[in-house]
């Protein structure tokens, strides 16, 4: 079904070149960052290795680029990507079925639930394997109390979610302060710290491969579903008299914003602001239709993340924590952004 | 008579946690092509009603045949193919494009992992152009007037295609011209075949639509009758504690309702 009006083709006029064009920058961006840092590699000597790679030809470059490249900055890379993509839709989708737009991913308790799991690892000294897997398994167990709450009230409403949101991060927060009390000064305390701040300087290859892919799955099914986001973002009565499923629905969505926000941080530890900024930055370029709106937030995020992390590589001696970088640009972006947006804010 | 669209028979609701039953024993009928009026003092249930109606809301007592089915029985999706829902007010949430607002009708006819063809977006496109809004496809719907914004949500209704469409006092937000612009469409609707029940506070609006109209009195029950029958002096009097007069206008050809003074 072709059709010459300007309205046609289901995306939006202005998402259908906005998205190419992220993606081409995006693309630029990773090849980029693979080349740059203390250790130089050369843009075409990078693409040898990597086509190199998946062709298995043989090795007709140099050893050290390769193990630099290989081991060390295609994984943080990767990381930067996944993470920046998954906490920038995840605060795409919140901001949607919340009708919303000040809504973190976070702000059911993932990250806090992360903080929690985490911070029990490092204080029962398990290796940082055990680190991932506890921080993941603590943000989903804190958004499932989260969704527990408005069930043993009896009041299904989106409102009743954000308060138990805000109650179990309450909550959340308090375990995390009698955790870091008693945690050891010298060692723990700092691992948790740091752990809070975010980094992609310890991810590895295994990592990344790990929540590779439940978050292309948790993405595809937001992705898919992106329309009725817009449908959800009605509010729950017109939502419902348009045929929706509101609860079904909505439950699917946190269920695999959870997913992502608890895979992204439980390989990289918290980063702040991604997931409320980057959507507003999404909305202004390709409009408010979540149908161009996710992909194009996740291709913001990543490039974002990205462009974050090579600076805190790059920046000084030692690794800056990457939500040292994200806050201190967000923040004034954001208040920008909303200068931007006064007239849906008012 | 033609075909019978809603049969609510003896419904009854509270809201939790309230001691008063809103509707106690509520009935109604319509059929195909009717406008039904619904008219009733302040807080009298008479948006509770229609929400029962739309499948919004559960009554604990009585039973609504839409088509001919239970309510209760269908789903969100089914309920919605048959009746559109025409909120008095919609609050803004996100930058939408006119256009994609008004696609978002078609959600009944959309499965949970579709969006909806590019022939449904040119359907909208029909819908806006016939209601003279073409111009504004485009637009946010941000920045256009508070009564385009309700002719949005009749076009969205329009797309859904429902048999019946369920207004939430339509004119209550808007100006006078506005106000009598909607009815008329109203009216329009219903001689192509929708079946109409709308609430409203203006008993003016209702002898202006005529066919049927029904009171929801403040203790839950409903009069539902020819709308020249129900919309008598006595009753109007009654219903709103004042001096009411209904007069036929000649150089109107109409009957109007009026107060005599303040």
């Amino acid at each position: 079904m072709q059709s010459t009006h300007l309205s046609s083709g289901g995306n939006g006029h202005k998402g259908r070149l906005v998205i190419p064009a992220l993606f081409v920058v995006l693309l630029a961006l990773i090849l980029a960052c693979l080349c740059i840092g203390k250790y130089q590699i050369s843009p075409g000597e990078c693409l040898k290795i990597l086509a190199g790679k998946l062709t298995g030809a043989q090795p007709k470059w140099d050893g050290m680029d390769e193990n630099m490249l290989m081991g060390v900055r295609l994984p943080r890379v990767m990381a930067s990507v996944i993470v920046g993509a998954a906490l920038a839709l995840s605060g795409a989708v919140y901001q949607g079925i919340f009708k919303n737009p000040l809504v973190s991913p976070d702000f059911l308790g993932v990250s806090g639930g992360a903080c929690v799991g985490a911070a029990i690892a490092i204080l029962l000294s398990f290796s940082s394997v055990m680190v991932q897997i506890t921080a993941f398994a603590g943000g989903l167990a804190a958004v499932a109390v989260t969704m527990l709450i408005p069930k043993l009230l009896r009041s299904e409403s989106g409102i009743m979610l954000v308060l138990a949101g805000i109650i179990v991060g309450g909550a959340m927060s308090s375990i995390l302060g009698f955790i870091k009390y008693i945690a050891d000064p010298e060692t723990q305390l700092a691992a948790i710290t740091y752990w809070q701040l975010g980094s992609f300087a310890y991810v590895d290859n295994k990592s990344v491969l790990s929540i590779l892919p439940l978050s292309i799955a948790a993405a595809a099914v937001l992705i898919g579903m992106s329309w009725w986001i817009n449908i959800l973002s009605l509010g729950d009565q017109e939502a419902k008299s348009l045929g929706a499923r509101v609860d079904l629905l909505r439950s699917v969505c946190i269920i695999c914003s959870t997913l992502l926000t608890a895979g992204a941080v439980c390989i990289s530890g918290t980063i702040g602001w991604v997931g409320l900024v980057i959507p507003h930055f999404g909305r202004m370029l390709a409009g408010s239709d979540n149908r161009t709106l996710l992909p194009a937030s996740m291709i913001i995020g990543s490039i974002f993340m990205l462009f974050v992390d090579t600076l805190t590589r790059m920046a000084g001696p030692a690794e800056m924590p990457v939500s040292i970088l994200t806050g201190l640009i967000g923040a004034p972006f954001f208040a920008w952004l909303l200068y931007r947006q006064r007239r849906i804010l008012n | 008579m033609s075909e019978i669209i809603y049969e609510v028979e003896n419904i009854s609701f509270r809201y939790p946690g309230y001691e008063r039953d809103v509707l106690n024993g509520a009935s109604i009928s319509l059929h195909k092509g009717e406008i039904l009026c619904i008219l009733g003092p302040n807080g009298a249930g008479k948006t509770t009603l229609l929400s029962c109606m739309a499948g919004l809301l559960k009554p604990f007592a009585g039973t609504i045949r839409l088509c001919g089915r239970d309510l209760t029985g269908m789903s969100e999706k089914e309920t919605a193919r048959l009746v559109g829902f025409v909120p008095q007010m919609h609050v803004p949430s996100f930058d939408y494009r006119v256009i994609d607002f008004v696609l978002m009708g078609r959600a009944p006819h959309t499965g949970l992992f579709s969006r909806p063809t590019a022939a449904e977006e040119q359907q909208c496109m029909e819908v806006l152009e016939n209601m003279g809004l073409a111009h504004i496809a485009e637009k946010s719907y941000l920045d256009i007037s508070g009564g385009e914004r309700q002719q949005l949500l009749i076009a969205r209704a329009i797309i859904q295609s429902p048999e019946a469409i369920l207004f939430d006092e339509p004119t209550a937000h808007l100006d006078y011209g506005n106000q009598h612009r909607t009815l008329s469409r109203i009216k329009q609707m219903a001689s192509e075949g929708y079946s109409v029940v709308i609430t409203t506070h203006n008993p003016d609006h209702a002898l202006l639509l005529g066919d049927q109209a029904a009171i929801v009195s403040e203790d839950g029950t409903v009069t539902q009758g020819a709308t020249s029958d129900i919309l008598t002096e006595e009753i109007l009097s009654e219903v709103y504690g004042m001096d009411i007069r209904i007069r036929y206008i000649e150089e109107l050809g109409r009957t109007a309702c009026l107060v005599p003074g303040l």
